[in-house]
């Protein structure tokens, strides 16, 4: 078996008394698409922002192929190949949807310059490809504070792609989502990170998404992990049942 | 099923970048340059004067305008002035350098590099925090220059005429040379600002404004990027501050004082921060509505400057420049709700 390319080992967060993260061990392979599910509050996105370098762990190390980053800060890691996009997307909304490609173009590759135009030509045409990839380029002239909610997700998610990551980490990508757009929405998004050779980890609470998009899934439950399987086996474990889809009766005497 | 979602507003069609190319900014720069030479030939000594001292007090201003791209605005700007202006009139009386433009660059290197060591520290702070700490900063050299006698303490000291190119000035030609120098180092310098605002450390500047937090997840430094804008502002100072020593021959303190601060930060409000232009403009509107209000209210001339300010933000809140900046791209939304 090959070393993973990240592996988290014994994380531990505390916020006072809440526990965030216990005991977290996690190895995730090249190329997998992982899952995290678990209600509000179960520590998904603690996890996503220890291994992105925004929260330090109490105690634990996290690896990204072999490396300790552990305690890297979020702009170094991404320097490293992570990416991340947010549960609410963090944009520039006084730019336009081009230049907020071009920011993270010039700032992934670590070209910027005094003196270049920031609109360079194979800045835009990188910019413009990967617009294209996620349906995004009839937008691009237009401010993002103007944009809806589902193109903001995608152009949050476009955005971390610029640096063509190893690891990319997607904090809800439907959530905020209409029903009937997120399985369009993530069909966008998986078959433009399917031109890369990427791992993704995305947090999820739609269990038809992780379902279908899913190679693995991680249950999380008060900081803990509950399930770590294959989607159908993990959706149908117990545990999964009563604490995260709430489709196993609790039977009380 | 078929991969679209619902974008709810029409889209626009594609339409190429709105940046003036280099060559425009160029010429055009030149063209206005030129003709502002050749317009100080004829203007009357007062208005010759008024403009140099609107020009180098706009370069100041220009520095604060740089710092508001990036979201923060100095209310101490009085310091680098300052700064630049004793460190020109400090090399003409004690180490003998006469040369106007030599006097005018080195205000600007010594005021950068005597905040250089500052500038870490100032790029963690934001919004008042970064403001007041400007402020004290600039007060605080206020205090050391009053206490220094070596420098003439609350008096200040004078400087003697400069020298341009090694020609020693004549009463009938200082000021219009004193102009043209003027005019031609804010020209290269805003014309360096405008390209650095249309650079990709220029657009981070915007995005930094905008979003640090995505700004760190994408690998930029936005730490780097305030240090830098801070710097950049300093050399445009401490420039600015050379260029009115020469003219006033005189410098005291009051350089550094608040008010003299308050001045730039009034004028960079007046500007907006999108435009190069306008922020000479405002400078001069500044020059005009302060030479004219002291001349006819000698005691209110600051109520005049307050109305008049009033109106601006009432009726132009992105600035002077505004009215001719398209409302597109980074100016469309700047001043929607943060």
């Amino acid at each position: 078996m090959t070393a993973p390319l990240l592996r988290a080992s014994g994380l531990e967060k505390r916020f006072g008394a809440l526990v965030a993260a216990s005991a977290i061990t996690l190895d995730v392979q090249a190329g997998e698409r992982v899952s995290l599910i678990g209600s509000n509050g179960a520590g998904k996105t603690t996890f996503v922002n220890m291994i992105t370098g925004y929260l330090k762990p109490d105690a634990g190390r996290i690896e990204l192929a072999g490396r300790d980053i552990t305690p890297l800060d979020p702009r170094a890691i991404t320097r490293l190949g992570v990416a991340r996009s947010f549960q609410i997307p963090q944009l520039y909304p006084a730019l336009s949807v081009l230049d907020n490609m071009l920011v993270a173009i010039a700032c992934q590759e670590n070209r910027l310059s005094f003196w270049q135009v920031a609109r360079r030509a194979d800045a835009v045409a990188r910019a413009d490809a990967l617009l294209e990839r996620f349906t995004l380029l009839e937008h691009r002239e237009r401010l993002v504070a103007e944009l809806p909610g589902g193109v903001r997700k995608l152009l949050d998610i476009a955005m971390a792609l610029t640096g063509e990551p190893q690891l990319l980490l997607l904090d809800e990508p439907t959530s905020g989502v209409s029903a009937e757009e997120k399985f369009p929405m993530m069909e966008i998004v998986m078959t433009a990170v399917g031109a890369q050779p990427l791992t993704v980890l995305f947090v999820e609470h739609d269990m038809d998404i992780v379902e279908r998009y899913a190679d693995r899934v991680v249950a999380f439950y008060s900081g803990r992990i509950i399930a770590d399987a294959a989607p159908q086996a993990a959706l149908a474990a117990d545990e999964v049942r009563r604490y995260v889809t709430g489709t196993l009766e609790v039977t009380t005497c | 099923m078929s991969a679209s979602i619902s974008t709810a507003v029409p889209a626009v069609p594609m339409r190429p970048p709105q940046r003036a190319s280099r060559h425009l900014l160029v010429i055009g720069g030149i063209a206005l340059t030129a003709a502002l030479l050749v317009a100080g030939a004829f203007m009357p000594k007062w208005l010759t004067f008024l403009v140099t001292m609107a020009a180098s007090h706009g370069l100041v201003s220009l520095g604060i305008v740089l710092m508001m791209r990036g979201g923060v605005v100095s209310f101490g700007q009085g310091l680098v002035f300052a700064i630049g202006a004793y460190a020109a009139a400090l090399a003409y009386t004690r180490l003998g350098m006469t040369d106007a433009i030599g006097l005018a660059v080195l205000g600007g290197f010594v005021a950068t590099l005597a905040v250089a060591p500052f500038a870490p520290l100032l790029s963690r702070y934001r919004g008042i925090f970064f403001a007041m700490l400007t402020l004290a900063l600039s007060m605080v050299v206020f205090g050391v220059l009053v206490k220094t006698d070596a420098l003439g303490g609350s008096d200040g000291f004078n400087m003697g005429r400069v020298t341009v190119l090694g020609q020693k000035l004549g009463d009938a030609q200082v000021g219009y040379v004193l102009y043209a120098v003027t005019i031609v180092a804010a020209a290269v310098l805003a014309l360096l600002a405008r390209i650095y605002f249309d650079s990709s450390r220029g657009l981070l500047s915007l995005a930094v404004r905008d979003n640090e937090l995505r700004v760190e997840y994408l690998g930029g430094s936005v730490r780097r990027a305030m240090a830098i804008n801070f710097m950049l502002a300093a050399f445009a100072g401490g420039t600015g501050g050379a260029l009115v020593v020469m003219s006033l021959g005189h410098i005291d303190p009051n350089f550094s004082y608040w008010t003299t601060s308050g001045e730039f930060v009034f004028v960079a409000i007046l500007a907006g921060w999108q435009s190069v232009l306008a922020v000479f403009i405002a400078s001069t509107v500044l020059e005009v509505v302060r030479s004219f209000s002291s001349l006819y209210f000698p005691n209110t001339w600051q109520l005049s400057l307050g109305l008049f300010l009033l109106f601006v933000i009432r009726f132009l809140p992105r600035g002077i420049g505004s009215l001719w900046i398209r409302r597109t791209g980074a100016s469309r939304h700047q001043d929607a709700p943060r």
